[in-house]
């Protein structure tokens, strides 16, 4: 992936398996946030291809859920934590279909197990930030994803918070589905996490957090490093992967 | 009853009516997006930016309805296009460029239109005449409206996903980009409509009141939605009204009192308005003295 030809992620090579939770740690400007978009389709990627399903994935899909960092939300927006969760069944409804007892059923379930049916009528600016996160975790769920990329889900969270999303997202990955999460915060990684993915630029490291979360994976991770603009192992003209 | 029935004995008072109605609904409708998406300044600059359109057509083709129509089509296009060239080719930003132009292109309006062989008064551009509709008007306003409304009626929901998150509605394969250019379509064919009703400079005041009003009442977009339609038609209609019997300027008055509406639900909405903030401070405060009296 690449912003105005500078290659901002590149050299990225995973395969993640369902059933998993994933860290994505890497400093900031590494790459994280792109990472995810060029999964989802919202920055094109210059070369390289995302097999997904055993299937090559092009542009968008519902089975793959997008959350971004709260930040970029207007949580001014007029709708409730039912009705936030309710958008995740409109791109199955298409135009004219519709919102039918099957999608209630899906919303209540969904809200059921993130734990927010009692909230479910609140304004969403009148959520905790926890429970913000976990009602994007319900929309995904009522649209029935199975992979969840998550930016920064835990920043701004107090512990409290934090063990509670923890496990959320542990036990969605425990029921199948494929979890990963950017994260700041390295202390917290083992037990949240039992993969990890090293980014900076390009792929760093990547494998099970007891075997690649070390001191020399972080060091070589979080060093100072400034893109020149003139890519080290290529001669010719950038191109980035 | 003969007062509220009095006005319509004059056909231009039902032509007027009808219009505002219609007119109403349709920008009351859109305005849930204006003001969700952020779009005033742009909605405004766009609105400034129909006359000089409607002034060459007026110069080039006469006073027909069609011709205006269109000339404030290309005009709202060609300043659309300009504000991406220029922030796009340029360190400019968008809300400059978008200001820059849209104050040149009212101008050159202005200028065009002193310049008119046919005698035509300004102030029916610049503050709306719903007067003086004719069939031709009113025919362009109820096609504009058969546009509009299906079209937001049927992407409500894609268009919801957009107005709430861009980045996870494309995600979640919303065509982002077509449903923005749809957008700003139909913002410039209800502005056109708007034209007759309160003229550019009021055109702002028909498509961010209504949603605003609701936006403090209530935390459903779809009451948002309808409900902008529906307080955008009573208001209009109402504003001809008080515009008839106190025999004033018909655009301000309708512009008006869609403000008084608005003001309205700012002071005494249950939810958020500044009387149940201060009460809800005021209680709050008592139970904290309570229960520290308690203590």
């Amino acid at each position: 992936m690449a912003y105005h030809r500078v290659p901002a992620v590149h050299h990225v090579s995973l395969d993640l398996q369902c059933g998993h939770c994933v860290a994505l740690l890497g400093p900031n400007g590494a790459g994280k946030t792109t990472f995810f978009k060029a999964v989802v389709g919202l920055v094109p990627k210059e070369t390289g291809v995302i097999i997904f399903g055993g299937h090559g994935k092009v542009g968008a899909d519902t089975d793959i859920a997008y959350l971004p960092q709260r930040s970029v939300i207007d949580w001014d927006f007029p709708v409730t934590a039912r009705g936030m969760v309710e958008m995740g069944r409109y791109m199955r409804l298409g135009i004219w279909r519709r919102f039918g007892k099957a999608d209630a059923q899906a919303v209540d379930n969904a809200l059921r197990t993130i734990g927010l049916n009692d909230l479910a009528e609140r304004q969403i600016s009148a959520l905790s930030g926890g429970q913000q996160q976990r009602a994007f975790l319900a929309r995904s769920l009522a649209q029935n994803a199975h992979v969840f990329l998550l930016d920064e889900p835990f920043t701004g969270l107090d512990q409290t918070a934090q063990n509670l999303l923890g496990e959320t997202i542990r036990s969605l990955a425990a029921a199948g589905n494929l979890v990963i999460a950017s994260h700041h915060d390295l202390k917290s990684v083992p037990e949240l996490f039992d993969q990890v993915i090293f980014l900076n630029g390009e792929l760093i490291a990547f494998g099970e957090t007891g075997e690649v979360f070390n001191d020399e994976n972080i060091s070589r991770t979080y060093r100072t490093r400034i893109f020149s603009g003139v890519h080290e192992h290529h001669s010719g003209p950038e191109k980035s992967t | 009853m003969s007062w509220l029935t009095e006005p319509f004995r004059h056909e231009f008072m039902q032509r007027a009516l009808f219009g505002c109605a219609l007119i109403g609904f349709t920008n009351g409708m859109l305005s849930a997006f204006i003001v969700l998406r952020r779009l005033a300044l742009m909605a405004d600059a766009m609105a400034h930016s129909l006359l000089p359109g409607v002034a060459l057509a007026l110069i080039l083709f006469g006073l027909a309805p069609a011709n205006l129509f269109f000339g404030a089509l290309v005009a709202a296009l060609l300043v659309g296009l300009g504000v991406q060239i220029i922030s796009g080719s340029s360190r400019i930003k968008e809300d400059t460029s978008l200001g820059l132009l849209f104050a040149c292109s009212f101008s050159l309006g202005l200028v065009l239109l002193s310049l008119s062989p046919a005698r035509v008064n300004v102030t029916h551009y610049l503050f709306g005449n719903i007067l003086g509709l004719s069939d031709d008007d009113l025919w362009i306003i109820y096609l504009i409206s058969c546009i509009v409304l299906p079209l937001l009626v049927a992407f409500q929901r894609p268009l919801l996903l957009l107005m709430f998150e861009p980045s996870v509605a494309a995600s979640q394969g919303v065509p982002v980009r077509p449903l923005t250019y749809m957008l700003m379509g139909l913002l410039v064919l209800s502005m056109i409509s708007s034209l007759q009703a309160v003229g550019v400079v009021l055109a702002l005041g028909m498509l961010i009141a209504p949603a605003a009003t609701i936006y403090l009442c209530s935390d459903s977009f779809a009451a948002m939605f309808w409900g902008g339609g529906i307080i955008g038609m009573l208001g209009s209609c109402a504003g001809l009204f008080v515009s008839y019997w106190l025999n004033l300027p018909s655009g301000a008055c309708i512009v008006l009192v869609l403000g008084v509406i608005f003001f309205a639900a700012y002071l005494f909405s249950p939810n958020y308005g500044m009387l149940s903030k201060f009460l809800r401070r005021h209680h709050l405060h008592e139970e904290s003295l309570a229960r520290w009296r308690e203590r």
